[in-house]
């Protein structure tokens, strides 16, 4: 045994240009960002404000930063893969196999755990407190712990960019290939525990929020006068706390197989590969809609606010929302109809599949009907939403083609499968989190982003989406299988360069989204959101400042309503000044900073570095200092800090003079327009 | 808007389950409306979700398990390897550690520290011995060359039970932070919320446990 285990200089890949300059081209700009940072002294605020903070908006805020930062990575890999293809016929195009194998497989997993979860989850940090009229989640060191965990996972998965490799068998390891005996490398071991990292952050994560929403509302929410956002978000978080323990124990299987010689899914002594596929999918499945079920949440605020009409079906949303929830874990081995289940056990789990589109079916048509008879507006999140519902309806449909086990003996693992996951991951989970993310930053950061780039960036994401994917239907008919390196068929090389094509579309839907903060930050000062309620809301979240203060409500709110702050906002004008008059402002305790996330990060980034070298004293080290770090919170003795009650006035009068201007300012044009009227 | 109920005025919780009414709440309907609830239910029950999941994380290995347990690959099934005079003193000793557990949180109630740390010491000590016992039983079959790696139905009987053994294990690490903070910090609010969730926890243990006593090694003892 050596001092550092199987690392050794040959991990780094000198003999391989391409990896080695990406990586290094990312180190640098990393290490020059860090240069800068600390250069411009911005060290002791980001040290204070953000990385040791607790405040669920900044989390959310830093969960989005991650996940947009992982999407350029993702993208990188998206581009390379379809550049191949269109090189890669009759000829070997410029990635070798080893390379393309964990091309795919990175962009696979980046795109899914470290893009579109903790988009949808940095989204639900940031809302579901101030919709459900709260201070903060139930836990909020520990949500602090779930980001830095999330961050902590990315930057191992990077980091098998420049140190060894990445697992090359796609986005699931499916043994007996991940097996020790045919991939002694450390690509699947990088794989899983980054994987293993993140996923306990992310089911932290689902415990806090199902505890913040089933115990922490303001007064007067009843469960049916939440806002489908968090009713959403507690299906999903539900689900985390449901599935992600089954991720946890396979991978961890897998490891016990790789590390010390099990034979959980070996091909030797008994093990069982199937049960592998059986167990990932009881988890993958779920996942599928701990992904889409927020979205929907998005959806649903994003269409009812800009049809300015209360949501339509709000109750059977809950429940399609729900019935989604339960029977997502019943359709898991649609993923495998080829193992051999026979023709009964297929049927079921067809059968099953095709019933979930029946809740996802209802939602589309309350979003249809919500429009209809509305004054509908046309903001970049509404176009988000419409291009979704057409988007996802197309997505859907090839999804319950997929379900009827005869057509997918046909169509799976052929680009046909890959185009539909594409269709609804695109359609409704990426598109969802764009509408949320333009919809919700001016509460975030207190300004509107530009409509006009934001529409740009609208038209080349969903017209780049169908160049790139429509495509692949007619692959997938035409025979061609998902990962091929290179190929031979001619029929298909025009298609896959119309791919190419909208790939490069959706690069510049991406370049627009840039612009359009770069554009957004430097005019921020005309574009002030000084009400806090720049969209006209209905939910609390708009009752508060943008962006809201550490507390985010000096006095919980009163809810007498399924739409809170539209109710308000009604009674108002009724009677032409705010609802509330002035309350007695007393004293709020917030919960201190805490760098328990951070320290708890870093460890875990150097026992997994450790455990995937086979470094066991530093393992040891990694772990005591973890249980350190346990100890070292669990003696804290000030874990809340008091905001004087003056500090809460101050605050809050400057609210409620901003909405009382607004709400002047409102009756006044309305007197004017009536007068011109006369 | 309706007249406040005699709950609501009373100020008590009609449902027992901790969402008292705040003031002036307009209407009670025990849907968890009357506002946030307090700190004591809040972390209680966010504990209660983590070991719901936990239970599922053992779930799964009960279900390779039950899978497994006729790949044999030559080696000894599991009428040949257990011993149930040796389960029936582990699951005594985890049994009695609940209750000494159980005699704990009465200490706690009372605010007593000497009764609480004895009882604490009891619990670990216990606890202690039944991962003396499981080891002795691990150690036994490895020497007869019936390790996890000799086939995949005794990977999945280490899996199992070795992951039970290891929550003990964690469970211990806690209970003596737990007799290290009771003495240094007292009985505050926030040291009796974590000793509500080490309880909880050490009891879901031993429930997890009763599950394996049953179908590893009862079943097991029938299983041919």
């Amino acid at each position: 045994m050596t001092l550092l285990g199987r690392l050794t200089w040959q991990a780094i890949p000198f003999h391989e240009p391409l990896p080695l300059f990406s990586g290094l081209g990312v180190l640098i700009t990393v290490v020059a960002i860090l240069a800068w940072v600390v250069a411009k002294g911005y060290v002791p605020y980001l040290w204070r404000e953000w990385i040791t903070s607790v405040d669920h908006k900044r989390i959310g805020v830093m969960y989005c930063i991650l996940a947009s930062v992982m999407l350029l990575r993702g993208f990188i890999d998206a581009i390379m893969m379809r550049t191949q293809q269109v090189m890669a016929y009759d000829a070997p195009g410029f990635l070798p196999p080893s390379h393309f194998d964990q091309v795919f497989s990175a962009h696979g997993t980046i795109m899914i755990f470290f893009v579109a979860m903790p988009f949808v989850i940095g989204l639900m940090n940031l809302v579901v407190p101030l919709q459900l009229g709260v201070r903060d989640v139930a836990f909020p060191t520990l949500n602090s712990v779930s980001f830095w965990l999330t961050a902590a996972g990315a930057l191992l998965v990077n980091l098998s960019l420049v140190i060894g490799e990445f697992d090359r068998m796609g986005w699931l390891p499916y043994p007996p290939l991940s097996e020790l005996r045919y991939s002694p490398g450390v690509g699947v071991d990088y794989y899983c525990w980054s994987l293993q990292i993140s996923g306990v952050g992310t089911l932290m994560t689902g415990i806090n929020f199902v505890t913040t929403i089933l115990k922490l509302r303001a007064p007067g929410m009843h469960y049916t006068r939440m806002p489908m956002f968090c009713w959403t978000a507690l299906a999903s978080n539900l689900l985390i706390v449901a599935a992600f323990p089954v991720l946890t124990a396979t991978l961890a299987m897998l490891l016990l197989d790789r590390y010390v010689g099990f034979h959980f899914f070996t091909d030797t002594a008994g093990g069982n590969s199937m049960m592998f596929m059986n167990l990932i999918w009881a988890w993958g499945h779920p996942e599928v809609y701990i992904l889409a079920l927020p979205a929907f949440g998005i959806y649903s605020e994003v269409v009812s606010t800009f049809s300015c009409k209360p949501l339509f079906g709000y109750r059977s949303m809950i429940y399609a929302t729900m019935a989604i929830c339960i029977i997502s874990f019943m359709v898991w081995l649609h993923h495998f109809f080829t193992m051999g289940a026979g023709a009964d056990v297929n049927s079921i789990f067809g059968i099953a599949s095709m019933i979930i589109a029946v809740p996802t079916g209802v939602k589309i048509f309350n979003w249809l009907f919500t429009m209809y008879g509305g004054y509908v507006r046309f903001r970049t999140p509404m176009l988000w939403s419409i291009g979704f519902i057409v988007t996802f309806a197309i997505g859907g449909l090839t999804g319950v083609l997929l379900a009827v086990p005869p057509a997918d003996f046909q169509l799976h693992n052929s680009l046909f499968l890959v185009a539909h996951f594409h269709n609804v991951i695109i359609g409704a989970v990426i598109f969802g989190a764009f509408a949320g993310y333009t919809y919700w930053f001016p509460k975030a950061f207190g300004f509107v982003l530009d409509e006009r780039l934001g529409k740009w960036a609208f038209w080349l994401w969903l017209i780049g989406f169908w160049v790139a994917w429509g495509p692949g239907y007619v692959l997938g008919l035409e025979g061609m299988t998902r990962r091929l390196q290179h190929y031979d068929v001619a029929e298909w090389h025009p298609w896959l360069v119309v791919a190419e094509g909208g790939v490069v579309i959706i690069l510049l839907g991406i370049i627009a989204q840039i612009a359009q903060i770069v554009v957004s930050v430097r005019t921020r000062e005309q574009r002030r959101d000084v009400t806090g309620d720049p969209w006209d809301g209905r939910n609390l979240e708009w009752a508060t400042a943008s962006p809201p203060p550490a507390f985010n409500f000096a006095v919980l709110p009163d809810v007498t309503d399924q739409e809170p702050y539209w109710d308000m906002k009604a009674r108002a004008r009724e009677i032409g000044q705010l609802t509330r008059p002035e309350p007695r402002y007393e004293p709020i305790h917030m919960p201190r900073n805490s760098p328990t996330g951070f320290v708890t990060a870093f460890l875990a980034v150097v026992t997994g570095f450790a455990l995937i070298w086979h470094i066991w004293w530093l393992v040891l080290l990694g772990l005591a200092g973890a249980y350190a770090t346990f100890v070292v919170f669990a003696w804290r003795d000030h874990d809340e800090e008091l905001i004087p009650a003056e500090e809460v006035a101050r605050i809050d009068r400057a609210n409620r003079a901003a909405r009382s201007a607004a709400l002047q300012h409102r009756q006044l044009r309305r007197e004017t327009q009536r007068e011109s009227a006369e | 808007m309706s007249a406040p109920t005699t709950a609501l005025r009373t100020g008590r919780d009609p449902y027992h389950i901790g969402h008292a009414p705040a003031a002036g709440v307009p209407e009670y309907t025990g849907h968890g409306a009357g506002g946030p609830a307090p700190k004591r239910i809040v972390v209680g029950y966010g504990f209660w979700i983590f070991i719901l999941s936990d239970v599922i994380l053992f779930s799964c290995f009960f279900a390779t398990y039950t899978v497994l347990i006729h790949a044999r690959n030559g080696g000894p099934g599991p009428q040949e390897i257990f011993d149930l005079h040796g389960t029936a003193l582990e699951t005594a000793c985890l049994l009695l550690s609940s209750f000494a557990c159980g005699l704990t949180s009465l200490a706690v109630a009372r605010r007593n520290l000497l009764w609480s740390e004895i009882f604490l010491a009891v619990t670990g000590l216990l606890g202690a011995a039944f991962i003396g016992l499981e080891v002795h039983e691990f150690y036994g079959l490895v020497a007869r060359g019936d390790g996890p790696t000799r086939s995949a139905f005794l990977t999945s009987f280490f899996a199992l039970v070795g992951c039970h053994g290891a929550h003990v294990t964690a469970g211990l690490l806690w209970l003596g932070t737990m007799m290290a903070q009771f003495p240094a910090k007292g009985f505050k609010a926030s040291i009796r919320h974590r000793y509500l969730c080490f309880s909880l926890f050490w009891h879901a243990l031993d429930i997890i446990w009763i599950g394996i006593f049953t179908v590893v090694y009862l079943i097991g003892k029938i299983t041919p």
